[in-house]
């Protein structure tokens, strides 16, 4: 039986609270329960220094010295911890590189005419990307452009190349130390090949080695994978402009037709948010005593959606379980990435049906429908429909809507944020300069049990903008400051005096929303930005980047990204690398000679922001200012 | 005086911890978790860099086919006890346990040979040797709490949980193979 201090110490989130109580009452098992009947969890493990490669094994190294400290093939701490660290990178940049991939896909087959319902949205973005990879537009059409970039996307994730071509973006000095490192990222696929090819029992055994090639490796993301697919993204389906939208547990609606889109790529939610507006379905919801079809989105499909269409917004992933608890949903659509396994059994528990989506993503107890860009239109079409004649079914005396939603603002990509400064960056530039943004942070990343739902998130980003720091945030990070009410014009009265004057300017919040977990590219392009205007490296600049809840694989691979692009980067919860000394130590000092920065853990928020904070100061005196 | 034995207050005998052998997964967790508890920062982060490190008190052995761990069985007539010169190891008439007084210990390793079941090993620098303490501060003994199968049982735990699944066993036979017989429950 779970007090209300269990319930407080599970989460932060008001909607979070009333719906664990639910969920109590319900009987229904959530995600934190089954993190307490995981507990212990096992300490070598913890400590990275478990080995599962080979059948010689599986291995352990005694961290106190008295058991062995060799595996069966000889590999030490320092080789065990750093092989499963790469391992985590490739797992991340693989996901993030063939979720890019799905969209040059769907870009290809746009270009072919075989993709109805899909558009090229942003013609302006397709050619400018096309002439980054020398495609002349000249008197072309844009389908003929688009098929032409397609196959050059496509041609990324080889092995045919010397670099990646958008690595181009990054500053001068940034691509030379890449180079002279033997990091610059060669191929998309090529380099998670090689990962895995590297950690094989009796490849590369120096561990110094394998963590340069875990930096290659999610370089191939950051300046790869993801960055092709925000940019395919923006161009299928529209750059973010500032849009108005509502989040939490209360843009569900208890007089119509609920659908959640859960996931991570916009390929299947655009199409049902397509169908979801189509005049006869929404009188079909009307002829089922529903008053329409309300579309929410939850994790980092939902920021897709958001940031392009301003749909709103249900919650982040510890949301996700809770948000079917609700027992106002309809229908859940899943993609893939962060969706966890146990949803069925939760949705089993209400009326809800669950849809999986992908061919490449599974789940227990969810009916599966496979989307490609050929059938996508009228499959979305059938299933909305479905979801519709679903709606009477739903129980009345099951339904609660705990919250009312809080407003929000989204949609700020690189463009817009440079249209809303008047063209250009230097207005953002001179405000650092003058020090009334004294500097910028992304604060990134998941929800992780072991840290109280949004605890991390908040408060770091609270203090942080206190001390008159930007804040650009990403991903479940994004959900959690929108929800805390810090995404609304009025939280610049948060901010210091600094960075209120710059927000009330613009008629801006202090947290700027930039998109799901693949958009932290946007992150990093403006900073290179930011860099290539000054003629600097990002090292040099007053910019740092937090993970304060992260739990997955993807989050390893952006935060090395993010370090070998220059930025220092805190985690919260510890990466499985405590078990060799060298590993952790190379890690959280070393690489300052090496990229320029790095890593911190902290999870306490206050803490992490001074971290944070001091960082920043010495950037500044870098940089003469004060 | 460093004391490794139970406060004097807490009276009455402690539960032994029992091993059920056929749930160990040789995960090592126990080893471990007991390193941690008789560390100085008990965190796991933190013992592994301590100097010196700190020692386990449980062994997880593999023999003959299986795996087990093994740790020090608080004998009612210690072989340690009766070999120690110092009295620094001794019957504690109130817990019932094996305890070790530190600064009585020379360090002459007699128990380590007296012990017949390997319990008593070598200590790094002081005290001269480390053994099980039963975990004095905690209900639940580190490595019984860490076990995530269920292995290490308190002994009531153990004998209730052995006695509940033999009887169990022989309930569901008895139905089984002799189904004209009612149930155990209504039999006369």
């Amino acid at each position: 039986m779970l007090t209300s201090d269990d319930i407080r110490n599970r989460t932060i989130t008001e909607d979070g609270q009333r719906m664990l109580e639910k969920a109590e009452h319900d009987q229904v098992r959530t995600v934190w329960d089954r993190y307490q009947a995981q507990l212990p969890q096992c300490g070598f493990c913890e400590l990275g220094l478990s080995c599962r490669n080979c059948a010689m094994g599986p291995c352990r190294i005694d961290p106190f010295g008295e058991g062995p400290q060799v595996g069966v093939c000889g590999a030490d701490a320092d080789i065990i911890v750093a092989r499963n660290l790469g391992r985590m990178i490739a797992a991340g940049a693989a996901s993030h590189s063939d979720h890019g991939r799905d969209l040059v896909e769907v870009l290809r087959q746009v270009a072919e005419g075989k993709a109805p319902g899909y558009q090229i949205r942003e013609e302006g973005k397709l050619r400018a990307l096309a002439a980054e990879f020398g495609i002349s537009g000249d008197g072309r059409g844009k389908e003929a452009v688009a098929l032409d970039l397609a196959e050059a996307l496509e041609e990324e994730f080889g092995t045919r190349k010397k670099e990646l071509t958008l690595v181009r973006r990054a500053p001068e000095q940034r691509r030379a130390l890449w180079t002279k490192l033997g990091i610059m990222p060669r191929g998309i696929d090529r380099e998670t090949s090689e990962m895995m090819h590297r950690t094989h029992m009796g490849v590369d055994n120096n561990w110094q080695s394998l963590l340069l090639h875990g930096l290659r490796n999610a370089l191939s993301d950051g300046w790869g994978g993801s960055l092709i697919a925000t940019e395919v993204s923006d161009i299928l389906f529209g750059v973010p402009r500032p849009v108005h939208s509502k989040v939490n547990l209360g843009v569900l609606k208890t007089d119509q037709v609920n659908i959640l889109l859960h996931g991570h790529n916009p390929i299947v939610s655009e199409m049902i948010a397509q169908a979801a507006t189509d005049d006869d379905l929404v009188a079909l919801a009307k002829a089922k005593g529903a008053a329409g079809i309300n579309l929410a989105g939850i994790c980092c499909t939902g920021n897709e959606l958001l940031m392009r269409r301003g749909i709103p917004m249900a919650g982040n992933h510890l949301t996700t379980e809770l948000a079917l608890v609700t027992g106002a949903v309809e229908m859940m659509f899943v993609d893939y990435q962060c969706i966890m396994p146990a949803l069925g059994q939760v949705a089993a528990c209400y009326h809800t049906r669950m849809i999986s989506t992908s061919d490449k993503a599974g789940f227990p107890r969810m009916e599966h429908h496979e989307f490609h860009p050929d059938n996508a239109r009228e499959l979305a079409r059938k299933l909305v429909t479905e979801a519709i004649e679903n709606y009477p079914r739903r129980v009345p005396g099951k339904v609660k809507i705990p919250v009312e939603p809080v407003d929000m603002m989204a949609g700020f990509s690189v463009e817009a944020i440079v249209a809303a400064l008047g063209g250009t960056v230097q207005p953002l530039i001179d405000a650092i300069v003058a020090g009334k943004i004294r500097g910028a942070v992304g604060v990134v990343g998941c929800n992780n049990p072991k840290i109280r739902q949004d605890y991390g998130h908040v408060n770091l980003t609270r203090k942080l903008i206190a001390h008159d720091i930007l804040v650009v945030d990403t991903g479940c990070a994004a959900v959690a400051n929108a929800r805390a009410g810090f995404k609304v014009a009025e939280a610049a009265a948060l901010a210091g005096p600094g960075l209120r004057e710059v927000c009330g300017a613009l008629g801006i919040p202090p947290v700027l929303h930039m998109g799901s977990c693949v958009d932290n590219v946007r992150i990093t392009m403006l900073a290179a930005a930011l860099a290539n205007a000054l003629k600097m490296d990002i090292s040099d600049l007053p910019l740092a980047a937090a993970a304060p809840e992260w739990y997955s694989e993807k989050a390893i691979s952006i935060g090395c990204y993010a370090v070998a692009s220059g930025i220092y980067t805190v985690l919260g919860p510890m990466p499985p690398v405590l078990g060799s000394k060298n590993v952790t130590q190379l890690l959280t000092e070393g690489l300052e000679k090496v990229v320029g920065a790095t890593f911190a853990v902290e999870p306490d928020p206050d803490l992490a922001a001074d971290l944070i904070i001091a960082h920043i100061n010495r950037k500044r005196a870098g940089l003469g200012l004060s | 005086m460093e004391y490794q034995g139970l406060p004097r207050s807490e009276a009455g005998p402690r539960e032994r911890v029992l091993v059920r052998i056929e749930r160990c997964v040789g995960c090592r967790n126990c080893e471990l978790a007991c390193a941690v508890a008789h560390s100085q920062s008990r965190t796991l982060a933190a013992a592994i860099r301590e100097e010196p490190r700190p020692q386990r008190r449980i062994y997880v052995e593999a023999v003959a086919e299986s795996r087990a761990p093994f740790l020090c069985r608080h004998c009612d007539d210690a072989p340690c006890a009766r070999a120690c010169p110092t009295r620094a190891l001794f019957q504690d008439s109130e817990s019932g346990l094996v305890a070790f007084e530190a600064a009585r210990c020379i360090g002459c390793h007699g128990c380590l040979m007296a012990c017949p079941f390997g319990m008593i090993q070598a200590g790094r620098g002081s005290p001269f040797i480390v053994k099980c303490d039963r975990c004095p501060d905690r209900d639940q003994p580190a490595c019984v709490a860490a076990c995530p199968t269920g292995a290490l049982l308190l002994e009531g735990a153990y004998l209730s949980m052995r006695r509940r699944d033999a009887i169990a066993r022989l309930t569901r036979a008895a139905r089984q193979g002799r189904a004209e017989l009612p149930p155990v429950e209504a039999s006369p």
